[in-house]
């Protein structure tokens, strides 16, 4: 029998996948210093403003959503 | 009547022919008229053709201008791709459903009257429900049934506008229009329904994840598109429409955020992306109309191959819950593949589609120098990225290994998802080609090292967010409260009230009317001088009980006898005298009367 694909079982695949993004997250902040920005409002000119953003943004939608399913989210049969 | 053929015609009377077709000729067919209508698109010239004289309205058909031209061509692509997924499906019904629903999307597209477009406007809605019906489940049944009674309320406003407004204008013509009478105020109701903006949006995500496989594919690119083109249109700069936009694309991710089913998580993102376009045509200006226009073209390309991908899965497993799948990447990886692409691409990563178009609508937020606008439109950015970007993928192929081993769809599926991911790249990659059909000179760049940095922070910091969250994201085997509840809890509600205090009322009712009062006057009639005197003595007793008087047991006896003995013998002793005497008195009341 065929062996299955399963990379992404393996722990040690995601330890290395991991540890690729961090250094891709990493290296967006650092040329973020090389590159000349044009900026309209204010905020756009503070270096990583797009990475802070991007992340509290998420945090918030996270909490906000399950705080709101905390009263809206039901049982599937509900409507029956 | 000259130069050239409607779209729109093409499909719907090509439509009928579906069912005289089988096996390869029908195939051919199938694939074959949209190819006919994309033909026939590219070689209409610009202008305003097939107008008709109906009963003194001028109606016309084919008004052709870049606008609705882009719109056209989208939806032959589209046509195209989701007849190439569909090649499988053996229910004629469901081909000619899709084909009437195409046709009557670009009836509308190419509509220069109002009432031509209100009559495209119905048949979408009529024969769209029919690819929610034919998934044959008893919940598609409901959320069908559903899905036409929005839509035909939302059709109403729609024609009560139109009437309206020919009445105050004497025009037919549709074209720009000021939201500031009752007329345009209901017209811009209907559109706006038709467009899923919060509350009266409750339907798509109500009726698209009930459909069929091939169905939801379909009708994720047409209904909310035509309601962006004929906005577009006519309520272009409308300023509400950037406050409706906004909340749209907050709406659609906080709800896709709690759903489990993957199919309707991808509904809740059309609501997201429509609000992008929805606030493009709120700002109205040419940067940003362009950015609507792109954006619905490269939407409806990456939101159709998403929900193929979703399709895909539960045509091989049955299943459409993130809690049942997971660990699909194993055998179904070329599916995976383009999922991802697709996910790339509403996510507006650098070199897929979604970059090149959804830029120009918050560049123009920037322009007219909007930062509330564009704060909550990039919020709105990185939640697409969060909610149909990763999680859509991750718990559907990859999260937990759900045990489930099939194998790729069918290869016309594979073709039609490649397809898509190809236009979905190459858009990313040569965006000048999507520019050149928009209607305004487009004076923007969307590759600058500044822009493609920003996104890329914006992305890959949402996606950390995204696994740092995971333990808050799991899913749950539940369902999320929607405005739906107003009308599926109320119709209960009110079936209900009927059949539990109303149909006891109406019984009771029935009960005194039809059947006690006539029962006593009955009783009464049959010896009225001694039912008088029951009843006389029944009170005497009552009043001489709560008297406390010593003679009420001996009056209680003889009324049971009374009673018993009723109507006994039916003894009229009415003396000549008393008659004399009632006559007598109506004959003097009846001489006062008219002396009076």
């Amino acid at each position: 029998m065929k062996k299955e694909f399963d990379f992404f079982d393996h722990p040690g695949n995601i330890k290395r996948i991991k540890r690729i993004f961090y250094l891709v997250l990493i290296l967006l902040l650092v040329f973020e210093f090389f590159i000349h920005k044009h900026t309209t409002f204010p905020w756009e000119s503070i270096p990583g403003f797009n990475a802070l953003y991007g992340f509290l943004a998420c945090v918030v939608i996270v909490f906000f959503s399950n705080a709101l399913g905390y009263f809206l989210k039901k049982k599937e049969g509900y409507y029956d | 009547m000259t130069s050239g053929v409607p779209p729109g015609l093409i499909f719907l009377v090509g439509s009928l022919f579906i069912p005289f077709f089988q096996g390869h000729s029908k195939k051919a067919l199938l694939l074959g008229l949209p190819l006919l209508g994309g033909i026939s698109l590219f070689l209409i010239p610009e202008g305003i053709n097939w107008g008709f004289d109906f009963f003194g309205h001028s109606l016309v058909l084919l008004r052709v201008d870049a606008l609705s031209k882009a719109f056209g061509y989208i939806f032959v692509i589209m046509a195209f791709s989701g007849a190439l997924f569909s090649l499988h499906v053996k229910d004629n019904k469901e081909h000619v459903a899709a084909f009437l629903y195409v046709g009557s999307s670009l009836g509308v597209v190419f509509a220069g009257d109002l009432l031509s477009l209100f009559i495209f406007w119905e048949m979408m809605a009529f024969s769209s429900v029919f690819l929610i019906w034919a998934r044959g489940t008893q919940a598609a049944q409901g959320a069908g049934f559903r899905y036409v009674l929005v839509h035909i309320l939302g059709g109403v406003f729609l024609l009560v506008g139109i009437v309206m407004y020919q009445s105050q204008t004497g025009s037919m013509a549709f074209d720009g229009m000021s939201l500031e009478s009752w007329a345009t105020y209901f017209i811009f109701f209907g559109f706006i329904l038709n467009a899923a903006a919060p509350p009266l949006h409750a339907w798509l995500p109500d009726a698209y994840p009930e459909a069929t496989v091939t169905g939801t594919v379909f009708l994720s690119a047409f209904t909310t598109k035509t309601a962006v083109y004929v906005l577009a249109r006519s309520f272009a700069g409308t300023e509400i429409l950037i406050w409706i936009g906004v909340m749209m694309t907050l709406y659609g991710i906080v709800w896709a955020i709690l759903e489990n089913d993957m199919r309707r998580i991808l509904a809740y993102s059309i609501i997201n992306q429509v609000g992008f376009m929805i606030t493009g045509i709120g700002i109205g200006t040419q940067m940003a109309l362009n950015g609507t226009i792109s954006h619905a073209f490269c939407h409806i390309l990456y939101k159709a191959l998403l929900l193929m991908s979703a399709g895909a899965v539960l045509h091989m497993t049955g299943k459409t819950k993130c809690t049942d799948l997971g660990g699909l990447y194993k055998t179904m990886p070329l599916t995976l593949m383009f999922a991802l692409v697709g996910a790339a691409s509403i996510s507006a990563f650098p070199l897929f589609s979604g970059f090149v178009s959804k830029a120009m609508v918050i560049t123009a937020s920037t322009q007219e120098n909007m930062p509330f606008v564009w704060l909550m439109l990039t919020l709105a950015s990185a939640g697409v990225f969060l909610h149909a970007g990763i999680k859509f993928p991750y718990f559907v192929f990859f999260a937990k290994d759900s045990g489930i081993r099939t194998q790729e769809p069918p290869n016309h599926m594979l073709w039609a998802m490649g397809l898509l991911s190809f236009l979905c790249i190459f858009l990313g990659v040569v965006p000048g080609v999507l520019y050149a059909i928009l209607p305004f000179p487009v004076n923007f760049v969307p590759y600058t090292l500044d822009h493609v940095l920003s996104q890329l922070q914006l992305l890959a910091f949402s996606a950390l967010a995204f696994f740092l969250l995971l333990p808050h994201l799991q899913r749950t085997k539940t369902i999320s409260l929607d405005t739906d509840w107003f009308y599926r809890k109320g119709a209960q509600a009110l079936v209900w009230f009927l059949n539990q205090p109303g149909v006891r009322i109406g019984n009771q009712f029935g009960k005194i009317f039809f059947e006690e009062i006539p029962r006593g006057l009955f009783w009464l009639s049959q010896n009225p001088l001694a039912a008088i005197q029951i009843g006389f003595e029944k009170l005497v007793v009552h009043v001489g009980r709560w008297a406390g008087s010593s003679q009420v047991k001996a009056l209680e006896k003889k009324v049971k006898t009374e009673q018993s003995l009723y109507p006994g013998d039916q003894v009229y002793h009415w003396p000549i005298g008393t008659t004399v005497l009632w006559v007598t008195l109506f004959l003097l009341g009846s001489l006062l009367l008219y002396y009076l």
